[in-house]
């Protein structure tokens, strides 16, 4: 039993170290982590889950902006990129933030072709980061499941 | 750390793109105009070019932004341009006709000649007319006169015609005979000049041809032959006739046909009649014949033809010499030579023959005038034609006037012409100037939004490692991590100052730097700066010390941040190039200094080479003893200073105006400033030389700044400087006079009060360091006698304590409490220690008498002084300077052991203290985005807060109505609709309603969350009403500082919200 969980617990710390050095997440999602306490347990999932809906909404409205090659609505694809840059930070989705500021640039210079590519971008990046997060969450799932605690990793 | 990597990520890749990469250059010419911004005159800088290099980082990553931004501006450009254009063709029609400008000059010059053709003309035919008006008035001049002549010889042709007819057909027999008649003809011949003979023929009819024949004993003859005549009706043999034409005798004047008509045209009209002109006999003259009929009978009145005709009894004759007629009568007038004149008779008129004139004399042949000639004959006519005889010559005034005419006409056409291009050239170069003004500036506000974004985004990042580093140093560290992290956290700090810095010098230049006027407390700030660099002050053995004079008001109103800023660069500085020695700051009033101050002039430097090598004594009267730059912080001004604050009451100045001019002056004895350098040591980025960055450091922007800071302080900065003896900076500045107001914040230090009435002696044979020491020791309330040799303090305490062994009721005043001794005082009297010792037993005998307690003053001390000290008995304490009012306090308590009047308050950051604060409270977070609100709400409701979140400006409105149970309210900036600054507009608006109905003050503490944190948002945050802001993401630190701010001002007290 002690083993599993040992076991679970250093593949918890592994994957979320390569999380970490694979540039999906940044300090903001330690500092996420540490606001979970007793009293809020489903805090960062709930947190993530919320940032991966308000991503899919950023994401569709976007696309629908930049459909037409024409008149493409450049304030409005800049107030998403916008927002999404606010929660990705916040959440500490470092990969799906960086692309966020290519794509701000393309946004500002107006250049479609570019938010077309950093809106594909974006959308294989946050859904990378969602099937890893949700991996990670079903190992703490697995970690509680079995009795053990959640170990604080520090990531340096 | 990850901000740490994507800084530097962000530092490679822009020298990679620096290096390697031109093309950025070519494509973006705004940004190479900025690199050529930062990179003025910075090769021998290294230092700065990194900096200016890892800026550009941050611009790299902006580029793009930068680029749509500056490609707005380039089209605003246009746009100027183009009502530039529009203008221009407003305002100046040469520029935009500027092609037409040769041809209106060649179109003007052949305008002028036409004019002056014209004039030409004008000048030419009025002068013609005149001529012609000369030459008409002469030649009828010379026909009248020719026509009376001949008319005149006419007249005694008629009157011989008379006198024949009277003598020789009247008489009878005749008077006359041919001799007779020659004789009278002869000499009456002066009467007729022009005519070279006159003769009579008498009318011989056939029948009386042969009795006249017969009578005169000749035959009548032919005129052309010689021979006698042929039988016809009618004769006219010559009778008489005058001697020079005597060969006429005899012959028939009838004979020659045109004689035969003049004879029968004289006879049928009765007047003189003419031939045709022919070369008379004798002179070769062109002449006429001249024929008047004579009557026998006297006629009836008006006779008929044949009456005439049959009354006709001979003819009288005589040849005309037209020539010498004209010729004399020429020879009479004036302008003779001038013209030419010809007479014709133009009886046929087809075929005018010539009486007078040389056909060969043309003359001008372009002006002749015809005057008629009547000489009496009605069948013949004449004419006398006058010509000039030369050609009309140009008028001198005609020549002179046109072309004159037409130089001035083509100078003026000139002139305009050169104006033209002129004015074209101006305006085209005015075009320029404005087209490079309207660039430099677009430059210079890419300058600044360049520095505004670069510090941006270094800050940014910036914020995170520090915040990061403050965290860090929370955990638990062995002391060497502790170390790096401490070290790297003072190395981040130290560039966000840089940073801000370079913000100011760019705000300053922009004109925008505003300084504010808050009361604020000198002497504490000066103590603050002081324990700012009292540690390295301390390392490198520097005095540092600072001293304020009494006459300086406690409070003043002013920007104490700025004044500060100033007063640390300038110390910073001191302190940076000070090695030994010694650095005084002195604050008084300007007025004060005038006469200490002015009566030596400040000279700066080696200016007085000679000075230096001439007056060098061993010490000087300076604070540390070292020689200093301006004399005028050694003791024989100072102690002018000091003396006279004892002397007048300190209200003598006051009140004077609201104004209170401070001096500042920072003394040390560094390395002072090189000659060559010194004129250039207010410009920014500029040091004494390069090596000098190289050795100590620093950007050189700092005096810049400071001397703009004090410039807007209304006051001046100056330095005096001898290399390798030291700088004396000095500034002034105006600050408003405050006696009445009070600091709101209670001063960080406050002084200890349970010293007031006490009484020490301070040690020192150094004056200044001693008024200082008194200074300090005057501000706790400490009054203070100086003794120069520890030997004589301590004689006289011995005495006294001696003396007045048991304690007297007066004995209160003057009791000692404290001896202080300077270190070098103790050092330098051998074998006190001693005396010390028994002094200290002796007076701690005295169970009555409280003894002095003794202490050090010490800028250093090493272990074996210490043990040395504490051996002496200066067991109590060292001060360690550099003194500060409160430090001192805080030692004597200890010394005097004194309870602490004041428990100092927990100055931690923990997340405990951040709990205790916001435990209870109910906040409201506003922000748009979903994931934001939720980890704000999550981080506050993790100190114990409850949280309730608003996702827009209208939305928290509605739950901010009045009356409403939140004790806070973070927001967000960036919303769509109704952004922060707005809302919380609307929400103080709302506030100031409530009061105003209600009577009730609300105000509940807004703070703005944003990622941005450069000046400009801070102050447009305050300025829509909000009490401070928090960056975001959150952190601990930044947290509480911010909410400790804005929740002091409401007591915890009331925290009593309702809990859901």
């Amino acid at each position: 039993m002690n083993t599993v969980v040992a076991q679970l617990q250093r593949q918890f710390q592994d994957y979320l170290v390569s999380l970490y050095q694979q540039g999906f997440l940044d300090n903001q999602f330690t500092e996420l982590r540490k606001l979970q306490d007793e009293g809020t347990p489903d805090f960062v999932a709930e947190v993530v889950s919320l940032f991966f809906d308000d991503c899919s909404k950023l994401i569709n409205s976007m696309s629908r902006s930049l459909e037409r090659p024409e008149n493409v609505d450049f304030k409005q694809v800049d107030s998403g990129v916008h927002q999404l840059k606010g929660s990705s930070s916040s959440v500490g989705a470092r990969r799906v933030k960086n692309v966020c500021i290519s794509f701000k640039e393309c946004c500002d210079v107006q250049n479609r072709e570019g938010c077309l590519r950093c809106l594909q971008q974006v959308d294989y990046e946050y859904k990378m980061l969602k099937t890893k997060l949700q991996d990670l969450f079903n190992l703490e799932q697995q970690i509680v499941q079995a009795g053990g605690a959640i170990p604080q990793v520090n990531i340096n | 750390m990850q901000q740490c990597s994507i800084l530097s990520q962000l530092i490679t890749d822009m020298n990679w793109a620096l290096n390697n990469n031109p093309n950025p250059e070519e494509k973006e010419p705004k940004s190479s105009d900025l690199y050529h911004l930062g990179a003025i005159d910075l090769p021998e800088k290294p230092r700065k070019i990194e900096f200016w290099r890892s800026g550009l980082m941050g611009f790299a990553k902006m580029q793009l932004q930068q680029q749509h931004s500056v490609a707005v501006k380039m089209n605003n450009n246009g746009n100027n341009d183009r009502v530039g254009n529009n203008n221009k063709k407003g305002s100046t029609f040469i520029q935009e006709h500027r092609g037409l400008l040769p041809k209106g000059l060649i179109l003007w010059t052949i305008f002028v000649g036409f004019i002056s053709r014209g004039i030409y003309q004008w000048m030419d035919d009025t002068s013609k007319v005149r001529r012609e008006e000369v030459l008409v008035s002469m030649c009828d001049q010379r026909a009248r006169m020719l026509q009376d002549q001949f008319s005149v010889s006419v007249n005694h042709v008629h009157a011989l015609a008379i006198l024949v007819s009277t003598f020789h057909y009247h008489k009878n027999p005749s008077a006359i005979d041919q001799g007779t008649f020659a004789e009278y003809t002869a000499r009456t011949a002066f009467e007729r000049p022009l005519l070279s003979g006159v003769a009579y023929a008498e009318k011989v009819v056939n029948a009386e041809r042969e009795m006249f024949e017969r009578q005169h004993n000749w035959v009548i003859k032919t005129m052309d032959t010689g021979e006698p005549s042929p039988v016809r009706d009618e004769y006219a043999p010559v009778i008489f006739s005058q001697d020079s034409v005597s060969y006429l005798e005899s012959l028939d004047m009838m004979s020659g046909e045109e004689d035969r008509e003049n004879i029968l045209r004289a006879r049928e009209t009765g007047k003189a009649v003419l031939t045709s002109p022919f070369r008379l006999l004798a002179s070769h003259h062109l002449g006429v014949v001249l024929t008047f009929p004579v009557y026998k009978a006297s006629l009836p009145k008006d006779p008929t033809v044949q009456e005439r005709i049959a009354a006709t009894a001979g003819y009288l004759g005589g040849a005309f010499d037209v020539e010498s007629l004209v010729e004399n009568l020429l020879g009479q007038l004036a302008g003779n030579q001038a013209i030419v004149v010809h007479v014709y008779d133009i009886t046929n008129a087809s075929d005018p023959l010539v009486m007078y004139g040389n056909q060969d004399e043309e003359g001008d042949t372009s002006l002749y005038h015809e005057s008629k000639l009547d000489f009496g004959d009605p069948f013949r006519k004449h004419k006398m034609i006058c010509r000039y005889l030369q050609k009309a010559p140009i008028p001198l005034n005609v020549l002179t006037t046109v072309p004159l005419f037409f130089a001035i006409g083509f100078l003026v056409g000139y002139i305009l012409y050169s104006a033209g291009v002129h004015i074209v050239k101006v305006e085209d170069d005015f075009h320029e100037m404005q087209e490079l003004k309207v660039r430099a500036e677009a430059a210079d506000v890419a300058k600044s939004q360049f520095l505004a974004t670069v510090s941006h985004e270094i800050r940014t990042p910036m914020n995170g490692i520090l915040g990061m580093l403050a965290m860090l140093l929370d955990t638990e560290l062995s002391s060497t991590q502790r170390d790096y992290a401490q070290t790297a956290q003072i190395c981040g700090k130290a560039l966000i100052a840089l940073i801000n810095e370079v913000l100011d010098c760019a705000k300053i230049e922009a004109g925008k730097l505003e300084l504010e006027s808050v009361p604020f407390d000198i002497r504490s700030i000066l103590d603050d700066v002081l324990s700012l660099f009292s540690e390295e002050s301390r390392n490198k053995g520097i005095e540092l010390a600072v001293f304020v004079s009494d006459k300086v008001p406690e409070i003043v109103k002013g920007d104490s941040g700025r004044f500060r800023q100033i007063i640390i660069n300038l110390v910073g500085n001191s302190v940076k190039f000070t090695e030994k020695g010694h650095i005084f700051v002195k604050v008084h009033l300007a007025e004060q200094s005038k006469d200490g101050a002015e009566s030596k002039p400040a000279l700066n430097g080696g200016v007085s080479e000679d000075m230096i090598v001439a007056s060098k004594p061993s010490s000087y009267n300076t604070l540390s003893g070292y020689e200093a730059a301006d004399g005028r912080n050694s003791w024989d001004s100072f102690k002018h200073l000091v003396s006279e604050e004892d002397l007048l009451s300190s209200s003598e100045f006051d009140a004077s105006s609201s104004n209170v001019r401070l001096m500042v002056s920072i003394e040390d004895t560094g390395i002072g400033i090189p000659l060559a350098a010194q004129g250039r040591v207010f410009m920014p980025f500029m040091q004494a030389d390069s090596s000098t960055s190289r050795t100590y450091g620093g950007t050189g922007i700092g005096l810049s700044i400071s001397k703009c800071l004090v410039e807007l302080m209304r006051g001046q900065i100056s330095f005096v400087s001898r290399p390798r003896i030291g700088s004396t900076f000095w500034f002034t500045a105006v600050f408003e006079r405050c006696d009445r107001c009070s600091l709101k914040k209670p001063t960080v230090e406050n002084l200890p009060s349970a010293f007031r009435g006490m009484r020490a002696i301070v040690v020192d044979a150094k004056p200044v360091r001693a008024a200082v020491t008194r200074y300090h020791m005057k501000r706790l309330g400490i009054s203070v006698d100086v003794m120069t040799s520890l030997r004589t303090a301590v004689s006289t305490v011995t005495a006294s304590s001696g003396r007045n062994g048991s304690p007297l009721p007066s004995s209160g005043t003057t009791k000692l409490d404290m001896i202080l001794v300077e270190k070098d005082s103790w050092i330098s009297t051998e074998d006190i220690d001693s005396e010390i010792r028994q002094m200290n037993s002796r007076t701690n005998g005295n169970v009555h008498h409280k003894s002095p307690k003794l202490a050090l003053f010490a800028t250093n001390i090493t272990n074996s002084e210490f043990d040395r000290a504490k051996s002496a008995g200066f067991a109590d304490t060292v001060i360690m300077k550099p003194l500060r009012a409160s430090m001192i306090g805080a030692c004597l308590q200890q010394v005097l052991e004194l309870r602490k009047t004041r428990q100092q308050h927990p100055e931690g950051s923990s997340p405990a203290t951040l709990k205790s604060l916001l435990t209870g409270k109910k906040i409201l977070v506003v922000d748009d985005n979903m994931v934001n609100r939720r980890v704000a709400a999550g981080a506050l409701k993790k100190f114990g807060a409850e949280v309730v979140c608003a996702e827009s400006g209208q939305v928290a409105l509605g739950l901010l109505q009045i009356p409403h149970s939140f004790d806070a309210c973070f927001m967000d900036i960036q919303m769509p609709q109704m952004d922060g600054f707005e809302a919380t507009r609307q929400i103080r608006m709302m506030e100031k309603e409530a009061k105003e109905k209600t009577k009730l003050e609300w105000h509940l503490p807004i703070l703005a969350m944003t990622a941005d944190v450069i000046h400009a948002t801070y102050e447009e945050c305050l300025k829509s009403g909000m009490d401070g802001y928090v960056s975001k993401p959150f952190e601990e630190e930044n947290l509480y500082k911010s909410v400790a701010k804005s929740f002091k001002a409401n007591p915890i007290s009331d925290s009593s919200c309702s809990q859901s």
